[in-house]
C-alpha cells in the first residue's frame, strides 16, 4: 500500500508491498498448472522446437498466466475481502494499490504476448492472448457474479494452456491438442465445485453465484458426479488416437476410477453428515489435482522416453 | 519531493516538501527497483538468445 499523509511540509510515503506480494497476485499455483499443461502440450505435439525457444514460449505463458491472475486479483479486489480463502491476498489486504496492480497486469500481459509471438510463432501468440481476454473479461468480469455455470464457461481459460504450448511446437491447433483442452475443461467444474461445497459461506457472504449457493448442495453433487464421468470418458481419448500409450491407459483408468469413487461419495454422503460431506468434498478436491496432474505426467514421460511416437 | 540524498518530480507538493520513508519501506523499493532491472536485464538475453537459437537453426535447416 502506498499511502501519502501530508503534515505541514513532510510527506510520509508508506509502501507496505514487498516482491513477495507481486509474486502472490501472480497466483503461482494456478501458473504451474499452466506451466505445466502447456510443456505437456508442447512436448507431446509432433514436430521439433528448438529448445531454448520451448524454454522460452514456457516462460512467456507462464508470465502471461501470471498476468491473468493479477487482472483477476484486480477485479477481484472486492470479493476477495470477503472470504476466507482470498482474504489474504495483496489486494484484498491492501497493501498493493489497485492502479499498480492494473498496470502490472497489463504490462506482462502485452509483453508475455507480444514476446511468445515474436520469438515463438503468432498462433501460440493469439492463443496466449484469447486466454487472457477470456479469462479476465468472460469469466471473472462477466460470468463470475451473474451465474453458476461461472466456472463451466470460465474454465476454457484454464483448458487452454496445452493448446498453446502445442501451437508453439506446431504452429496450429490440432484434435490432439484439443482433447487435452476437454480433459480440463471438464475436469474444472468437479475440481471448484468440491471446493466450493466446503466454502459456501464465503461465496454466499461475497456474493459470488457458485452452483452450491445457488442450485444447493444436492444439485452440486449431481452435476460433479457428470462432470466427473464425463472427465474420465475425456481422459480416455488420447490413449484411443496413440496420443497416449499404455501407461497413460492405465494411469488414466486407475485415477478415473478413484476420481469417480470419490465423485459418488461425495454424492451418496450428501446431507446425511455434513462433517463427512465436507470430508468427502475435500478428498476429491485434493485428488482432483493429482489425478489431472498425473493424467499429463504419465504423457509427458511417455513421450519424452519415446514411448509413444 | 527528496527522498534522502535523492530528488524527485514535485508537481503535486510544494518545493519545500520533504519525503520520508521507512527504513523497512526503502527496502522494499529497493527490492522492488532491483527486481524490475533483473527482469528487464532478463529480457534482453532473452531476445539475445532467441536470436541466436533463431539463427543457428536457419543455418543447420
Amino acid at each position: 500500500m502506498t499511502d501519502t499523509t501530508t503534515s505541514q511540509n513532510t510527506v510520509t510515503v508508506r509502501s507496505e508491498a514487498s516482491l513477495s506480494d507481486y509474486i502472490a497476485l501472480m497466483k503461482p499455483r494456478v501458473m504451474s498448472l499452466a506451466v505445466f499443461t502447456a510443456l505437456t502440450g508442447m512436448v507431446v505435439a509432433p514436430g521439433h522446437l528448438h529448445p531454448v525457444i520451448g524454454a522460452i514460449a514456457i516462460l512467456f505463458i507462464a508470465i502471461g498466466a501470471g498476468a491473468a491472475g493479477v487482472l483477476n486479483c484486480w477485479y477481484d479486489a472486492d470479493i476477495d475481502r470477503l472470504m476466507a480463502r482470498t482474504a489474504r491476498r495483496p489486494l484484498a489486504q491492501g497493501r498493493v494499490p489497485s492502479e499498480e496492480a492494473l498496470a502490472m497486469g497489463l504490462f506482462l500481459a502485452g509483453c508475455s504476448v507480444l514476446c511468445l509471438g515474436l520469438i515463438v510463432n503468432w498462433v501460440a501468440g493469439a492463443l496466449l492472448a484469447l486466454t487472457i481476454a477470456y479469462y479476465v473479461f468472460v469469466y471473472t468480469i462477466w460470468l463470475k457474479r451473474r451465474t453458476p455455470h461461472n466456472i463451466v464457461v470460465g474454465g476454457a481459460a484454464g483448458a487452454l494452456p496445452p493448446v498453446i504450448g502445442w501451437a508453439a511446437a506446431t504452429g496450429g491447433v490440432s484434435v490432439e491438442s484439443l482433447m487435452l483442452f476437454a480433459i480440463i475443461f471438464l475436469w474444472t467444474p468437479p475440481h471448484f465445485w468440491s471446493l466450493a461445497l466446503t466454502r459456501t459461506g464465503d461465496y454466499e457472504r461475497a456474493g459470488v453465484p457458485m452452483l452450491p449457493v445457488v442450485a444447493g448442495k444436492a444439485a452440486t453433487r449431481r452435476q460433479i458426479l457428470i462432470y466427473s464421468l464425463a472427465t474420465v470418458i475425456a481422459t480416455l481419448a488420447p490413449a484411443y488416437t496413440g496420443l497416449g500409450g499404455g501407461a497413460y491407459l492405465a494411469v488414466a483408468f486407475a485415477g478415473g476410477a478413484l476420481f469417480l469413487a470419490l465423485a459418488v461419495r461425495v454424492y451418496l454422503i450428501g446431507d446425511s453428515d455434513s462433517n463427512a460431506g465436507n470430508k468427502a468434498a475435500r478428498q476429491l478436491f485434493a485428488f482432483s489435482i493429482l489425478y489431472l496432474f498425473a493424467l499429463f505426467a504419465v504423457l509427458l514421460v511417455e513421450h519424452v522416453l519415446g514411448l509413444v511416437t | 519531493m527528496s527522498i534522502q540524498n535523492k530528488t524527485f518530480g514535485t508537481k503535486d507538493l510544494a518545493p519545500s516538501t520533504t519525503t520520508s520513508l521507512s527504513q523497512e519501506a526503502q527496502r522494499r523499493q529497493r527490492q522492488r527497483s532491483l527486481a524490475i532491472a533483473w527482469a528487464l536485464g532478463a529480457l534482453t538475453v532473452i531476445f539475445f538468445v532467441a536470436t541466436i537459437a533463431r539463427i543457428g537453426s536457419h543455418t543447420i535447416n
